[in-house]
């Protein structure tokens, strides 16, 4: 049924860290092979050697140039998926049943075998998190990768998302944000996790924590000391060497 | 209402079996899982006991398997049919194949080896590839270090004994403040990710010193949006407030470097300059217990970096007043370097400041016991827990290197080099230029060359010339022109053979070096180089011999084509007598092995060469009956011993259990295979820094097989092999420059690290052309290689100019306008975009995303076909001529290192054409077109 | 978003069908026999067509019988649900009064209220959408409401109706567009929402995750001139209510009458291009889009 739970037992989910984020798009390809490969159909691509290649990924890294009132302009790496939203408005727009949160873990998937691809919780989605496979005719979308982060066949280290595993600069946190113990909940504590689109009030469950300040180097008074000149002619260098040399 | 959900899979089986081999989707060798179902590839993720990548993996990683199955795989040896550039191939057997190459090789062999010129691009196996050259007898062989960061490696080993990269890295586990300069974002790539992402785990600082602001420099706590070619000047500036405030570490000056080292003040002496020796050739110091003139590594000496020796009324100065001197001057100071820099004088202070507060008041100390190689015993190991890396951003500029040595003096005169929280070496590293061979060019028909090609000079009297003074190599490595050009000039070659400068060749060997396209500064003129025919109508570079295992914009241009495997499907070695996976806690090795059999009539290229070498009858791969010693490179990984007990791969050596010196174990490949295609054997903790000096870590590496000998030695501030150019450049000795190259060798060759204007800023007027160009490789693309890959080139399909404000605004560009963009050498009409986050008279592009219409597999509709394009058509490999006739090339006048970045640019709005500009004719493709979708998927 | 035809039709065929059929189960025009079966068969077909056309843009057409399972969340679900409902009953209706000439009234109505609660079901598809900040607001039902009444009124003859309920239909158009037109602003989305950088500074976008295109923006990301947005909205507003009123108003004649129909027709498809095209997305924030 495309109700959605009223609570789930666990809260799993993502913490993506925009200080962090160096934008390689190592989660993006992780993400494709792994998703090509297993749960649903494979992620297709039309005209992948052609003129306009177009393919299913559910994990895109955007970037963006972000002007401050005074300074020089930042740029974020900013990776997208879906985020797994409490009140998720892709399931409830569902006309099958084919889209559904688990109510154990809080997931949303999609049930391919029972969609019509209508493309309706693509509308209903504000974070272009789902796409529509062109050669399958199915919705696709980030599963959180619910065939790995419970695989028996996996080590058990490696029951993570593949996004996760990869992820050369250790910018992505999986966890369960219902333990406010776990890495998740106390990261996005510590570091002011937030919400993307707030207003839209799908409270999703994916936070991202911020960029740190950035280009305060020049603006702390505090170094001045450690450059006072030990002489103030060049040659007087020499002496202070010399004193100096005699306390080592 | 209730909520119902489907029962799913969470346990689906992953695969059949898991193989471990060593990633080559870029230059990094991280370790990769390949998990397989059914006999194929079906994922492949980062292999987590793998001492590079531990476990993670980049796009380029994760894509492999596209790169597996591309279409543009060739797929059998090739035939030129057509004229060269038309891509007219008819398929041969590797027999066919192997037997024209036997009968043009052959020939050169037996009467003048030095025409044949064999050049290897991305290679990776340059200890295997140059013993084949050597084997052959041609001095004319090198890899791609001359065009891609040779500034880098040269000017690190030069100064001390190591440099970034394969040769160390900072201590991501202690560092406290990060400064990184100009990094191309591919290298290295997946271990400054992860230790970026240590750092910011810890909140610690990142400065980034990058004119652009992409990347690693995005996350950086504090960009520095410095203008191209003038690092240098900046670090510069950071040394003397460092110095000008006593904020230097005067104890590891005294003890490591040669900063105490006295130098030789007699003007008049053909040795001025020079350290002052000892009867042993050892450079001596005044002791501070005894102020007596001592060879700087007696036991229990104290050396003095103040005290001066005078002889004969002569004095003779430490190398530590000179530093002084040069250093304190105003011409250095913030306010002095601001403008020429494009950083405020406040933030040049603030960082030399944050510099000295985390070296000096946040050092760190370890609780590990060493000694040191004069015998004094240390109870601690004191860490200056400042680091930096820096890579080709840096280093391809005509002044790179003395930027390189620049930034190694920043670090040392920080204490901060081999020290906890500084920068640590990785084995083979340290290794000073002593300990590595010098340049060979002795040739003989029939004959293996007289030693190794590429070597480090000491001087003058190791240059590569002939008796006449002539340039020994094609490449014109190690003469006057660049006599440091330890890693050859790959970017010289095809110029040089098609001048017949110093002298004509008859047959070009090359290996996976796209050399008419993105790999060569002026692509058109090299494609009309590659193509030119003589007054006899036969091609001016007579024969042209190709292994790559794609359909890349060269192939198209060679009369043999030898198609090599994918990755997947071959051995290979990563090995310590090479360019090893060591981390600075242990020596590690690697291999690759077919972890599938290749489906076309392809074969690794090092096999490939074996068999070559067979039936050409080399020497070092045949014995004295001809009879071959290895049958494939396999073969030859296992059994092949450079020195006695030590051979390409240490790991797992003589019973099994043995690492770098033992016998030869026929089990090694499988041990490897087992292991997870790598061996790793660390470094003991109390050996773990100061490796330079520490007795400990010089055991360990010589029962490791690194060294013979221990080889302690002092860190270079002051290089007197560049003093002893110098000299010559003044008149002394034998072996003198001409007469239009000693200024350029009196200036450029200061033995302490100076900065010079780009020489293309001399050649060019800077109010025509006010704007810097520059490339960066994305992180998800290596080379031309990730367009064939149909995951990669969704990312990166074609690529703008990226425009700052001010020039946007100047020339009221707007989303989807185009621009014409000249430089003294050539114009491109290419799309262009807004980026703010970028130094203000900067434009730039992604690397190598531009394709040629007609390669890699690709329709001739492609993007990156149309609004993809190099920059390297405006890029020339010679400077514009001088007037005086000769050809002065586009380089560093010390190491011959390509200045792709002292580009300068005009730009201007222009109405849109049709594609990007210049366009080139289709070449026809060899392997056809790819497919039009992909669902790929192994298993059921 | 993306004007896709067979939405288009869809939505301009089934409303202004079930419009008819709404009109026709309420008895106006009071008509049995071949009569009345030609008006049925054109509500029929307007509605059935504009159904079928609907399912052109299914990736599986063949398992559309299970969006009649979740119309207790699901507006398209209930819209399925309704449209077979409201078919099946003016069906019944319609065989009686075409065939046997038996008129339950009763019948008529429980069908007319299907057929205009069809057309509710079909503008809260959209309406419901937050991230379609033009399509989230009453207004959507008011005017798709409005439409398919005017234009069931128009073409089941009902003249006077029509006269009042094109203009009042016309109306709650100009002040849909007017709204609309500052919808995604005061929606209180934007790329520092979207992105959560606004407290750092202004946020542009830079470079796109991949070179090429995708899905969401074929499908969500549309953008259309401003002048041509406004030229096509005097071409909507003129043959879709002024003409069709004015041709009305004239002395009757069929062949004025299907001028009429074939000038509000075309008006309201025009309309309807513009409903989707015009309507921005939110998720073309992420791209730097609108």
């Amino acid at each position: 049924m495309t109700m959605l739970p009223e609570t789930t037992t666990r809260k799993l989910g993502l913490v993506i860290d925009l200080d962090t984020c160096v934008g390689c798009h190592a989660c993006v390809i992780s993400c494709k092979g792994w998703n090509t490969e297993n749960y649903g159909a494979p992620l297709s691509d039309q005209d992948p050697y052609g003129a306009n290649p177009s393919g299913t990924f559910l994990n895109r890294v955007h970037s963006y140039e972000v002007q401050p009132e005074v300074g020089a302009a930042q740029l974020v790496h900013f990776p997208k998926s879906c985020l797994h939203c409490e009140d998720a408005p892709c399931v409830t727009v569902c006309p099958t049943g084919a889209s559904y949160k688990r109510a154990e873990d809080g997931i949303v998937l999609v049930n391919e075998s029972d969609c019509i691809g209508c493309g309706l919780c693509a509308w209903a989605c504000p974070y272009g998190a789902r796409e529509m496979d062109a050669a399958e005719g199915v919705m696709k979308k980030c599963t959180l990768c619910v065939d790995r982060i419970y695989n028996e066949n996996l080590p058990e280290i490696d029951r993570v998302p593949a996004c996760v595993r990869t992820c050369p600069a250790g910018a992505r946190h999986f966890g369960d944000f219902n333990d406010p113990e776990s890495h998740v909940s106390q990261l996005t504590a510590e570091r002011g996790g937030m919400d993307l689109m707030p207003e839209q009030g799908t409270n999703p469950v994916n936070k991202y924590l911020p960029p740190r300040p950035k280009d305060e180097i020049d603006q702390i008074d505090i170094l001045a000391p450690f450059l006072e000149p030990v002489v103030q002619e060049p040659k007087g260098f020499l002496g202070w060497l010399d004193k100096a040399l005699e306390k080592i | 209402m209730t909520h119902h959900q489907p029962k799913i899979e969470t346990s689906p089986k992953v695969s059949d079996e898991i193989r471990q081999t060593t990633c080559y989707m870029c230059a990094c060798r991280c370790g990769i899982n390949v998990h397989m179902k059914d006999g194929k590839v079906a994922y492949i993720e980062g292999n987590r006991d793998h001492p590079v990548n531990k476990g993670v993996l980049c796009a380029k990683g994760s894509a492999g398997i596209m790169q597996v199955n591309a279409p543009s795989r060739l797929r059998a040896p090739l035939k030129r049919v057509g004229p060269r550039g038309s891509g007219e191939f008819e398929e041969i057997s590797l027999d066919e194949a192997l037997d024209i190459a036997t009968g043009w090789l052959g020939p050169i062999r037996h009467e003048n080896p030095e025409k044949l010129a064999f050049f290897t691009g991305r290679d990776q196996s340059q200890s295997f590839t140059s013993f084949w050259a050597q084997n052959f007898g041609t001095q004319n062989y090198a890899a791609h270090g001359g065009f891609c960061s040779v500034n880098m490696a040269a000017g690190g080993i030069y100064t001390m004994g190591g440099s970034f990269w394969e040769f160390g890295q900072p201590d991501w586990d202690h560092t406290k403040l990060f400064m990184l300069f100009g990094v191309a974002e591919d290298h290295d790539s997946n271990p400054i990710k992860m230790g970026l992402g240590k750092i910011k785990a810890r909140g610690a600082r990142v400065i980034g010193v990058n004119p652009i602001r992409s990347g690693y420099n995005a996350v950086a706590d504090d960009w520095v949006g410095i203008t191209p070619g003038t690092d240098g000047l900046f670090i510069l500036s950071l040394v003397h407030e460092l110095m000008k405030a006593g904020k230097i570490d005067l104890d590891y000056l005294a003890r490591y470097t040669n900063a105490p080292v006295l130098l030789n003040g007699d003007e008049s002496s053909p040795e001025f300059g020079l350290f002052l020796r000892n009867k042993d050739g050892k450079p001596q110091v005044i002791d501070r217990k005894t102020g007596k003139l001592t060879a700087f590594d007696k036991p229990g000496v104290r050396p003095d970096l103040h005290a001066t020796y005078r002889h004969d009324g002569i004095t003779h100065r430490p190398v530590m007043h000179l530093m002084a001197e040069r250093y304190l001057d105003a011409q250095y100071a913030p306010e002095a370097v601001s403008e020429r820099c494009g950083i405020k004088p406040g933030k040049i202070r603030a960082i030399a400041s944050e510099l000295a507060r985390v070296a000096f008041d946040e050092a760190i100390e370890l609780d590990i016991a060493w000694i040191d190689f004069r015998g004094e015993k240390h109870k601690k190991m004191i860490g200056r827990p400042v680091s930096f890396h820096s890579m080709r951003g840096v280093s391809a500029h005509s002044n790179g290197f003395q930027t390189c040595r620049a930034l190694h003096i920043l670090q040392i005169i920080l204490g901060s080099v081999e020290v906890p929280g500084g920068f640590r070496f990785k084995p083979p590293y340290p290794k000073p230029v002593e300990a590595h061979p010098k340049p060979h060019f002795g040739v003989n028909p029939d004959s293996a060359l007289n030693g190794p090609h590429l070597g480090f000079v000491r001087g003058p009297d190791d240059l590569a010339l002939k008796d006449d003074g002539s340039p020994a190599r094609i490449d014109k490595a190690f003469t006057w022109e660049n006599p440091m050009s330890s890693h050859g000039l790959m970017h010289m070659v095809i110029s040089n053979a098609h001048a017949g400068d110093p002298y004509k060749i008859d047959t070009l060997f090359m290996y996976m070096a796209n050399m008419s396209w993105n790999s060569s500064m002026n692509t058109g003129g090299v494609m009309e180089m590659l193509t030119d025919k003589d007054e006899n109508g036969d091609y001016v570079i007579p024969h042209i011999i190709y292994s790559d295992a794609y359909s890349s914009e060269m192939v198209a241009y060679a009369d043999l084509i030898l198609p090599d495997t994918t990755y997947l499907e071959r051995h290979d070695c990563i090995s310590l007598l090479d360019r090893p996976i060591c981390e600075a806690d242990g020596a590690a090795d690697a291999i690759r092995w077919p972890v599938i059999e290749p489906d076309r009539d392809v074969r690794g290229f090092q096999s490939v060469l074996i068999d070559l070498a067979n039936r050409l009858n080399l020497p070092g791969f045949t014995d004295e009956d001809g009879k071959a010693k290895w049958a494939d490179y396999a073969d030859y990984i296992v059994n092949h011993e450079r020195r006695p007990g030590i051979g390409p791969l240490a790991g797992f050596r003589g019973d099994g259990t043995e690492f770098g010196r033992g016998e030869v174990n026929p089990d090694q490949l499988e041990r490897y295979i087992e292991n997870g295609g790598f061996a790793v054997h660390h470094i003991p903790e109390n050996a773990s820094y100061y490796k330079p000096w520490n007795t400990a870590y010089q055991e360990w590496a010589v029962k490791t097989g690194i060294y013979d000998s221990p080889q302690p030695y002092l860190f270079q501030l002051y290089s007197e092999p560049m003093r002893r150019f110098q000299l010559a450049a003044e008149g002394h000795g034998d072996r003198q420059p001409p007469d239009h190259l000693r200024d350029q060798i009196k200036t450029t060759m200061d033995p302490l690290p100076i900065w010079y204007a780009p020489l293309e800023d001399a050649q060019v007027d800077l109010d025509e052309y006010p704007v810097h160009a520059l490339t960066q490789r994305p992180m998800a693309m290596y080379h031309s290689w990730g367009t064939q890959n149909a995951w990669l080139r969704q990312l990166h399909g074609r690529n703008p100019l990226y425009v700052p404000t001010k020039i946007w605004e100047a020339n009221g560009f707007t989303d989807g306008d185009w621009a014409k963009v000249s430089s003294i050498h050539g114009t491109i009409t290419v799309p262009v975009a807004h980026m703010a986050a970028l130094n203000e008279n900067t434009i730039w592009t992604w690397n190598a995303i531009g394709k040629r219409k007609g390669t890699w597999a690709l329709s001739e509709d492609a993007p990156e076909a149309s609004k993809g394009f190099l920059l390297n058509h405006l890029i020339h490999e010679l400077l514009p001529p001088k007037g005086d006739g000769m050809r002065w090339s586009n380089s560093d006048p010390i190491t011959g290192q390509a200045a792709w970045f002292d580009l300068r640019v005009k730009i201007e709005r222009t109405n849109a054409p049709d594609e990007c500009q210049p366009a080139f004719d289709r070449i026809k493709s060899p392997v056809g077109q790819g497919p039009d979708e992909l669902k790929w998927k192994v298993g059921k | 978003m993306h004007p896709s035809p067979s939405v288009i039709i869809f939505t301009t065929c089934s409303g202004l069908g079930f419009g008819l059929l709404a009109w026709l189960g309420f008895g106006l025009p009071d008509v049995t026999g071949w009569v009345a079966f030609a008006f049925f068969a054109v509500a029929y077909l307007l509605a059935v067509g504009g159904l079928l056309a609907s399912t052109f843009h299914l990736g599986h057409p063949e398992r559309a019988m299970k969006a009649f399972s979740q119309w207790r969340s699901s507006w398209l679900s209930r819209e399925g649900v309704a449209a077979v409902a409201a078919l099946l009953v003016m069906g019944a209706y319609a065989g009686l009064l075409i065939f046997f000439d038996i008129r339950i009234m009763v019948l008529g109505w429980i069908g007319a209220v299907l057929s205009v609660l069809t057309v509710y079901a079909t503008s809260m598809i959209y309406a419901q959408l937050k991230t379609v900040p033009r399509w989230n607001s009453i207004l959507t039902p008011a005017l798709l409401l409005a439409i398919s009444i005017s234009g069931g009124a128009l073409l089941a003859g009902q003249i006077t109706e029509a006269q009042v309920l094109l203009p009042i239909a016309a109306i709650i158009q100009l002040i849909w567009w007017t709204r609309g037109d500052l919808a995604l602003m005061q929606s209180g989305t934007d790329m520092a929402t979207a992105t959560g950088l606004g407290k750092i500074g202004r946020v542009r976008a830079f470079e796109p995750p991949h070179t090429g295109t995708n899905y969401l923006l074929r499908e969500l990301v549309y953008q259309v001139g401003r002048k041509h947005a406004i030229k096509l909205r005097v071409i909507a507003f003129v043959l879709g209510y002024a003409l069709p009123v004015l041709l009305i108003l004239l002395p009757f004649g069929h062949a004025l009458a299907a001028l009429a129909v074939l000038s509000h027709l075309a008006g309201i498809a025009t309309s309807r291009w513009l409903f989707f095209a015009e309507a921005e997305h939110v998720v073309g924030l992420y791209y730097g889009k609108r």
